[in-house]
């Protein structure tokens, strides 16, 4: 279809989305980005301060506190999803008996939703810690690993199968190659699949990353912060800066554009590696 | 270990004894390296992968057990099967169906879920194509926009949003789908625009030729042609959009409406000591319709997601 020819059916074409798109996206962005710098309580009394809320929310001990539990959580259940994740899509690509029952059953709590995700592990947690005289609240200890634990639960089976994908893509001719040359199962692991699945691998980490980072439903259900906003992660801080506590709205969407902010660096940062790998090939 | 039978000789040809004895050791080798099913590793792998499916089942048989648990054991004693006093039948379920109003919470689910994608995959499918064909500022701008928005996490739209919505009365199960077409859209269209460049353009020109005018041309041409990634994007926006709880609790009337994921929070928030019966029962109930989608489509699912996480 040429251009000149389609041009004139913008309104049928594309305009629905444009509209919503402007409604659901741009509007609240650009409105967002403005509140930011100012201190509101609903939108029309909104009365510009500058970079107050800025400063205030780095005053704000639980926030930094937050930053930094959903860093040290992001960065744990980055490594652990994705070591076992790629150990199990290995398995999973030898060929062994019930390989499809395996990867149905794996990828299934994908389809969980976060809330519902929640709840269930809080009950097997708390059935556990009742042994002790302890619950999940008891420590943000607690809730941290219990987080980490349910995300690998849900997670594994989601980059497994991006793994599987990208191992089976490897071409049969290159491990041949390296077993004739004599190549241990240890060095065709390392020097071989790996390199070939590092597309895959970016993929993977960016995709568990910025889940990590943007987490809410899991948390709201399975600690909602206790003890005392203990465990909340970044997404539940700005939750709760916004709807818990009032006349904190401003300050509440200067660390939702901060938070968007990290996640988009780390987006840019993933973006470049995955450039890079590609050039190589 | 069977002969070695090459494609040139028939069966039952002798090789010289030297050449068949290596024949031998090469083809062990490569058996052993190809055919995991013969090593002696296997069986081991098999169990072991057995062993963590377990583990990977148990907490959902788990939450199943419970909800035939009175409440007040299931947190004392959520390992135990009910049996005797502790077993309840289908009470939970009764209570918390009421109490949550779930298959009204269902319904608003399914309505929200199947509305949203298939506005999606409609409207986005034709922008996508739009802007791939009608390559302007204009049209290149609202490309990177859509990329740009995939990035930006919820919350940092999440007030203003909730407050757009709001002052167009978007707050139903209907108004929702609007919200979900625009935040939906940057995924969407980023797929359908990678894969409508793929498309030749001859094939459309085929069509103008015979007489199509654009609309024609694209529902009898290029839609079939975009069907594997209408089916990608579909099954990525409804895993989703059914699991969503922060847009529409945020977006709802939620005294009039509510999805199953917000009817679950309720039950816990709602009331000063959470009824872990209802809970579990209602658990059970949402998790449910889930795998039976899951038993039906999985082999379009996992290829969604596949496709899904090599595009994103």
């Amino acid at each position: 279809m040429s251009k000149k020819e389609l041009r004139p059916y913008f309104p049928l074409f594309a305009l629905p989305t444009f509209i919503a798109f402007i409604i659901g996206f741009i509007v609240p962005l650009g409105l967002g980005m403005y509140l930011s710098f100012c201190k509101f309580t609903t939108v029309n009394d909104a009365v510009p301060v500058g970079l107050k809320n800025y400063s205030d929310m780095f005053k704000d001990p639980e926030f930094i506190h937050a930053l930094w539990y959903t860093a040290l959580f992001a960065i744990v259940s980055v490594v652990t999803i994705n070591f076992f994740g790629f150990a199990i899509a290995m398995l999973l690509t030898k060929g062994i008996r019930g390989t499809n029952l395996f990867r149905t059953v794996f990828f299934m709590p994908n389809l969980i939703g976060g809330i519902v995700l929640g709840y269930i592990w809080q009950l097997i947690f708390n059935g556990i810690l009742a042994h002790f005289d302890l619950t999940l609240t008891f420590s943000e200890v607690y809730g941290f690993w219990g987080l980490v634990i349910l995300m690998n639960w849900q997670q594994i089976g989601y980059v497994m199968i991006i793994y599987i994908a990208g191992i089976q893509n490897v071409p049969p001719e290159l491990i041949e190659a390296a077993k004739i040359d004599g190549a241990t199962g240890r060095q065709i692991l390392g020097h071989v699949i790996l390199p070939m699945v590092m597309p895959s691998i970016t993929i993977c980490t960016f995709i568990t990353l910025t889940n990590s980072f943007k987490l809410f439903d899991q948390n709201l259900a399975l600690t909602n912060g206790l003890p005392g906003n203990r465990s909340e992660l970044l997404s539940l801080n700005i939750y709760n800066t916004f709807y818990g506590r009032v006349g904190f709205e401003g300050v509440g969407q200067a660390k939702a554009v901060v938070f968007s902010l990290i996640v988009g660096v780390i987006a840019i940062i993933q973006l470049v590696l995955t450039h890079r790998k590609e050039v190589q090939q | 270990m069977a002969k070695y039978v090459p494609e040139t000789l028939q069966k039952g040809d002798l090789l010289p004894p030297e050449i068949q004895a290596l024949v031998d050791e090469k083809k062990k080798k490569r058996s052993y390296a190809y055919n995991a099913r013969s090593s002696p590793y296997s069986l081991l792998w098999t169990i072991i992968l057995s062993i963590i499916s377990v583990v990977y089942v148990v907490p959902i048989i788990l939450v199943i057990i419970n909800s035939f648990k009175k409440k007040a054991y299931v947190a004392r004693n959520p390992f135990e099967i009910p049996t005797g006093k502790m077993f309840v039948g289908l009470e939970n379920y009764k209570s918390g169906i009421e109490k949550i109003g779930f298959f009204s919470a269902f319904g608003n689910s399914l309505i929200i879920t199947v509305g949203s994608v298939f506005v999606i995959i409609l409207c986005c499918s034709m922008a996508g194509w739009y802007i791939t064909r009608v390559s302007s500022i204009f049209t290149k701008a609202f490309y990177y926009l859509c990329v740009f928005s995939m990035i930006v996490p919820f919350q940092m739209v999440m007030y203003t949003l909730s407050k757009t919505a709001d002052s167009l009365h978007l707050g139903n199960p209907i108004g929702i789908i609007v919200v979900y077409l625009g935040f939906g859209a940057g995924l969407a269209v980023f797929m359908f625009c990678g894969f409508a460049k793929s498309i030749p353009l001859e094939i459309e020109e085929a069509a103008m030729i015979d007489g199509c005018n654009p609309i024609q041309t694209y529902f009898q041409v290029v839609m079939p042609i975009l069907k594997p990634t209408a089916i990608s994007v579909a099954i990525l926006e409804a895993m989703w959009i059914w699991n969503d709880y922060l847009l529409p609790s945020l977006v709802l009337d939620k005294t009039k409406y509510k999805t199953i994921p917000i009817a679950i929070q309720y039950l816990k928030g709602g009331y000063g000591s959470v009824d872990m019966g209802a809970m579990m029962a209602m658990l059970v109930l949402a998790i449910i319709p889930i795998i039976i989608f899951y038993a039906f489509s999985q082999k379009y699912i996992i290829d969604g997601v596949v496709a899904g996480a090599v595009k994103g």
